[in-house]
């Protein structure tokens, strides 16, 4: 089996976007789709602390503080790009005006409830930040993440045991190893890796999977 | 004649109180109102609650008045961050309240304050611990959770310039959280890099008008950082 690697996923994600959509990026991982986007696609990219039409990573030397992502990095403006405050800014997230939102996950239940802010440890200092209103305002919220934890263990579970950053809310599940669709009667394999059989996807999940007749 | 214009960030800060509420605009740096949080600082108020973003970056700024020990309550929505270590050694010793805010929230919070709004229901952190003991309602297909605005006694807020009525326009995402934390404070004290003459900003371009701004204090490029 060939594991996606990160730039890989990235792209897979990437080519799921389709022409003139809004995106929001999460902080991490889905910032890297923004350098996967299929080239001739017009995509506008939307960042809480107010952009519209985020462009690439300024040339070095060239950094503006006070031209920055909501991961705090330095950004460009693309030409016809926009800024507005932060009111503004959510209401367009909870508004549904954002036609996706890639994040990442500690989890994802087969309810589609979304796990990525809090481990739940009683010394983390909590922090949660946009993620629980992209998780409600999105009209489609993308997950990003390895199939399996550090441990092994399925990162798509029947109930988050970590503390929920949204509930039945991810409708779709890029992982290193498949894309998955939450459905209401459970999660529909869409894809797998090359080499990778649906038995073995199964056993690697725990969760019961669907598999789409059209599934590689 | 109207003149919002203070001579310093001192004279613009000197009437502030211990116990204050006092919101302070910024995304990180971006839109830190430096000068103001080190005059801030120097003026010795103490037993503040602060209402930011963040919970402060390495040493300066917001930081700076945290590791002062000025801060009793802090409103925010991410504290955590890889240079966040005064807020993490307080809030491990239990010596500061945090009061963990969803961001889009904690911006219709402030909005809501600014515009008189009593209270209003919003779709997130529904099903969250962080919407645990609040009111929720289901309105059409979806629930929603009842959140109350936030009031402050002052706002310190960075803009790009300025004029004597308190007109405003901001440079880049340092606009953030201003224009909102300027309608939500009785008292909205703006750190500006440039002040104008009266008709210099375009009026279809002013984001914060003068009615939200109480006080202006120009700084200087080279201090607009913190020391």
């Amino acid at each position: 089996m060939k594991k996606l690697d990160r730039n890989q996923l990235a792209a897979r994600v990437g080519r799921d976007i389709p022409e003139g959509a809004y995106v929001n990026l999460g902080i991490g991982l889905p910032t890297l789709v923004a350098d996967h986007l299929p080239k001739g696609r017009e995509i506008i990219l939307h960042s809480e602390n107010g952009v519209l039409g985020v462009g690439p990573r300024p040339a070095p030397g060239e950094e503006d503080e006070d031209l920055i992502n909501a991961g705090k990095e330095p950004v460009t403006l693309l030409t016809g790009g926009a800024y507005f405050h932060h009111a503004d800014s959510f209401g367009m997230i909870r508004g549904r005006h954002l036609d996706f939102c890639v994040l990442g996950a500690f989890q994802v239940s087969i309810a589609g409830d979304l796990a990525n802010w809090h481990t739940g440890g009683s010394d983390a200092i909590p922090a949660v930040g946009g993620a629980m209103d992209l998780a409600v305002g999105a009209k489609k919220v993308l997950v990003m993440m390895e199939h399996l934890t550090k441990k092994g263990e399925s990162k798509l579970v029947e109930r988050c045991t970590y503390p929920l950053t949204g509930a039945r809310c991810v409708n779709r599940i890029y992982t290193d190893l498949a894309v998955i669709d939450v459905k209401p009667d459970g999660l529909h394999v869409l894809e797998m890796v090359e080499g990778l059989a649906f038995d073995e996807l199964q056993r690697l999940t725990r969760v019961p999977l669907k598999r789409l007749a059209t599934a590689a | 004649m109207i003149d919002k214009f203070f001579p310093s960030a001192e004279a613009a800060l000197a009437d502030i109180a211990d116990g204050a509420t006092i919101m302070i605009g910024g995304f990180g740096n971006a839109g830190m109102p430096a000068a103001l949080i080190d005059a801030l600082i120097a003026q010795g108020v103490r037993e503040l609650t602060i209402v930011n973003n963040n919970a402060g970056n390495a040493d300066t700024g917001l930081a700076a008045l945290l590791k002062a020990k000025r801060v009793r309550k802090i409103l925010c929505s991410f504290p955590r961050q890889a240079d966040s270590w005064h807020f993490d050694a307080l809030y491990r010793a239990g010596e500061i309240e945090l009061e963990l805010v969803p961001q889009g929230t904690l911006a219709e919070r402030i909005r809501a304050a600014g515009a008189g709004i009593g209270a209003f229901y919003t779709p997130t952190a529904f099903g969250t611990r962080l919407a645990e003991s609040k009111e929720t309602r289901r309105i059409g297909e979806r629930d929603y959770v009842l959140e109350y605005p936030i009031h402050a006694d002052y706002a310190l807020i960075k803009a790009d310039r300025a004029d004597r009525w308190g007109n405003l326009v901001y440079r880049k995402t340092a606009r953030n959280f201003g224009p909102i934390m300027a309608s939500a404070a009785k008292c909205t004290v703006a750190q500006v890099r440039e002040t104008v003459e009266l008709g210099a900003l375009d009026p279809e371009a002013v984001v914060t008008p003068g009615i939200f701004v109480k006080r202006v204090v120009r700084v200087a490029p080279s201090l607009q950082k913190a020391a």
